[in-house]
């Protein structure tokens, strides 16, 4: 079949680094091909040079067998090319039509914006895709799931025949996943191709009819997706096989480290025990809203909380601030990365030693030789790619980032460790790291807390699953209870208010 | 990974588009005034005093700049600072630290108003600042009476007109306060603070970091050095005129983002801060040597200060 669009031999190199290597990738009318690989391996960079963002070094982009410059994003829209962030960045403010039309309004002859016709064709539009969304909605109103879709209204409207789609699943709930998959099957039979982004094994083994991998910013393969399978697809994502998915390490557990009494953060999240012993992963299940995050964030004085001790090492402590946990030995990694854990605008090192500067140069004067070899150390030990120590975060793919939050921790040398969701948007490979991490933690005696969005991981890694629903504490697991149906009954089982 | 990459050298080039930007207007403004006149010592170090004040300001300014703040009453403190210090420099009255420290601790205790406004109560900086702007003004005009205050001691008067053979003062209190405000950004755990701040502020929060401490102090900084320029000015003009410093905090702020300080906080090096002040002075004393006109000088002194930064943005981002 002839291609719709062909990429041939892209290479680009950053001041320093080489991210694409003489890479090809070929996309054919009507089919879902998947890209695939580590972060860093080169994927976002590949869809930025298609999307005009940046230019490649060498290399050629034809469409419909015409070679053709991309070189700029609304060149790329202009020749039939849409991409759904994986961060949507609509308008917040404005009604659904608008941001359909966004760049590109409708006008009168009067030269105003003619808003009765943008309504009714995207009105028009979102009928035909059958999605219950009114055109006049503001943006803010609706739900990720819902602006996703917006944009794909977006793709099509701009008559869209190359759509990417970066990470579409990363937020949205698993109805709307299948919702989503029904609109990209909408769009191949009409032809467009999709090229699809994702970290999620089973999505891609669902949706993908060929799948490209890249490592290292090298083409790894280009394979139709019935030809593999998932041990196949990680062997060559990540160059080597991992065994289990979940690496469990005989540790044994002792005495209690850290315990929580009587917790109450707000109206809703009240009366939470816990206790978490040395060498241990307590896991803490739930759905999302059931206040797993901000019960963590309020243990750790990032979030007020009304009533409730702490006991750590058996004697009552008190966190008022942030810092008052990380001198007692408790550390956070928080959720989202961007928000809360890293200064993109800080180096590596400086975001790794943040915490601890005032432990780490106790008289109030920096030694950057110290600093930049303890960032090193870092850097080495976890393997996080970056060209020097005093490379901007905000310059480093987000597997990479969480590694670099996870270093700043670590330097804090906490005895309890919390995780609020440390595997989120990240690659199998640096997730697999992360999961050796938390076992070497619990090696060293430390304590575990694990927050855990995805079941699998929540199973695979906790010794004691404590499980939240709305608020209140419905349940602890131990080990030989644990079962995927056994977290969610306690998940879902709302008290009567 | 060697240590100074070809890429790492690009990056510091780069970095320092502001430094070649004024080596080059230096060069022009040598190059067309009569007799070279531009660089004979004399004018360099008039240029060094006329930057003294300004580039003091700017000091502070960056660090509440870097902190993602703005502090727009910095103006008003060097007239209040100045008001209140020479009226406690008349001749015979007090020792001569009374009025320097009145006039700095002035300056600090506007600094905490704003600090605490800003990180306590919560509001815009923007806001705050402006109000105290307002405010210190009249305030100024209120313990002067309106009128300036004359008769300062000749001790007074030498605080800034002193010169150590012939180097004046005035740019020893410069380069030293420039020094050290480079020194504690650059090399001391507040100062690291400042940046995180900027940059994040809630990531700095989870890291433990006071950043409402942070933001108070960044304030105080700006307001003490305002409150020492404020004595500098006194003592230049042996005058405290509570009208004196007027429109200063613009400068101040032009000083920084000429420098490469980001508006937004988090980014910018004291060095370019130093080259953005001395910038400033530089392009005001050209003219002046090349006759110009004072009027035309505010237009050609705007759009070399739009156009360096302009020079700086692009050759950045290539």
């Amino acid at each position: 079949m002839a291609e719709l669009l062909k990429l041939t031999d892209i290479s680009k190199s950053f001041p320093g680094v080489k991210v694409l290597h003489e890479v090809s990738f070929g996309l054919r009318p009507g089919e879902v091909h998947a890209l695939m690989g580590e972060n860093g391996a080169g994927k976002s960079t590949l869809m930025k040079i298609l999307m005009g963002i940046y230019a490649a070094d060498t290399g050629t982009i034809t469409i419909d067998g015409t070679p053709c410059r991309i070189t700029d994003p609304r060149h790329a829209i202009a020749q039939g090319i849409a991409m759904i962030h994986q961060e949507l960045n609509p308008v917040l403010d404005l009604p659904v039509y608008e941001n359909v039309y966004l760049g590109r309004e409708v006008r009168t002859r009067a030269g105003l914006a003619n808003h009765g016709l943008m309504r009714r064709k995207t009105q028009a539009l979102l009928d035909e895709m059958g999605i219950a969304i009114r055109a006049e909605t503001r943006m803010r109103e609706l739900s990720v799931a819902q602006c996703q879709q917006v944009e794909i209204a977006k793709a099509i409207s701009v008559n869209a025949r190359i759509i990417v789609m970066d990470e579409p699943t990363s937020a949205i709930t698993d109805d709307d996943v299948e919702a989503l998959f029904a609109q990209i099957r909408a769009l191949t039979a009409q032809g467009v191709g999709v090229i699809y982004i994702s970290h999620k094994m089973n999505e891609i083994f669902r949706i993908a009819d060929r799948i490209t991998v890249l490592r290292d910013g090298e083409l790894i393969g280009t394979e139709d997706a019935a030809s593999l399978d998932e041990a196949t697809l990680i062997r060559m994502m990540v160059g080597r096989s991992l065994d289990e998915a979940f690496p469990k390490r005989d540790v044994s557990v002792g005495e209690p480290v850290f315990e929580v009494r009587g917790w109450t953060v707000d109206e809703r999240i009240k009366g939470i025990d816990l206790t978490v012993r040395s060498g241990e992963i307590l896991g803490i299940g739930g759905l999302v809203g059931a206040g797993r995050s901000e019960l963590v964030e309020s243990i750790f004085g990032f979030r007020r909380h009304v009533a409730g001790t702490l006991l750590k090492d058996g004697s009552e402590i008190r966190v008022r601030h942030p810092r008052d946990a990380i001198a007692r030995g408790i550390a956070l990694i928080t959720e989202d990365r961007k928000h809360t854990g890293l200064n993109l605008l800080g180096s590596v090192s400086s975001n790794i030693t943040l915490p601890s500067l005032s432990r780490l140069f106790r008289g109030g004067l920096l030694n950057l030789r110290t600093e930049s070899r303890l960032a090193s150390g870092y850097v080495e030990r976890l393997d996080i790619k970056t060209p020097t120590v005093r490379q901007l975060c905000g310059n480093l793919s987000g597997g990479n980032q969480q590694k670099v939050v996870l270093s700043k921790w670590l330097e804090t040398d906490p005895d309890v460790v919390i995780f609020d969701d440390p595997t989120r948007g990240i690659d199998v490979g640096a997730k697999r790291e992360i999961y050796e991490l938390i076992g070497n933690l619990v090696a060293a005696g430390k304590a575990v807390i694990l927050i855990s969005s995805e079941m699998g991981e929540l199973l695979g890694l906790s010794d004691r699953i404590a499980v939240l629903a709305d608020g209140r504490l419905t349940g602890t697991l131990d080990r030989p209870q644990f079962s995927q149906e056994a977290v969610m009954e306690l998940a879902s089982r709302f008290k009567e208010r | 990974m060697p240590a100074f990459s070809s890429s790492n050298l690009g990056a510091r080039l780069r970095e320092m588009g502001i430094a070649v930007v004024f080596v080059a207007l230096v060069v022009a403004l040598w190059a067309v005034s009569p007799g070279h006149s531009f660089l004979s010592v004399n004018n360099v170090l008039l240029v060094l005093i006329q930057t003294a004040i300004n580039g003091i300001l700017a000091m502070g300014m960056m660090y509440v700049i870097v902190s993602g703040e703005i502090d727009l009453s910095v103006g008003s403190t060097v007239g209040l600072a100045g008001v209140a210090a020479a009226m406690l420099a008349h001749p015979g009255e007090y020792p001569l630290i009374v009025p320097i420290v009145a006039g700095i601790a002035v300056g600090a205790l506007v600094g905490v108003i704003n600090g605490v406004g800003v990180a306590y109560g919560g509001i815009p900086s923007f806001i705050v600042t402006l109000g105290m702007m307002t405010a210190v003004r009249g305030i100024a005009l209120m313990v002067s009476g309106g009128a300036p205050i004359f008769n300062v001691s000749e001790g007074f008067e030498a605080i800034a007109a002193f010169r150590i053979g012939t180097f004046p003062i005035m740019a020893v209190y410069f380069i030293v306060i420039a020094v050290v405000c480079a020194f504690v950004l650059n090399r001391t755990v507040f100062g690291r603070r400042v940046y995180a701040v900027g940059g994040n502020p809630v990531a700095a929060e989870v890291s433990g970091v006071n950043v409402r401490r942070s933001k108070v102090s960044v304030f105080v900084i700006a307001g003490l050095l305002a409150g020492f320029c404020g004595v500098l000015l006194a003592s230049r003009t042996i005058t405290g005129s509570p009208t004196a410093g007027e429109a200063y905090e613009l400068d101040a702020i032009a000083a920084v983002v000429i420098g490469g300080v980001s508006m937004t906080g988090g980014r910018g090096r004291a060095l370019g801060v130093v080259i953005g002040a001395l910038m400033i002075a530089v392009i005001g004393n050209g003219l002046d040597i090349l006759g110009i006109d004072a009027n035309f000088q505010k237009v050609v002194k705007g759009l070399i200060i739009v156009v360096a930064v302009l020079l700086d943005v692009k050759t950045r981002r290539n």
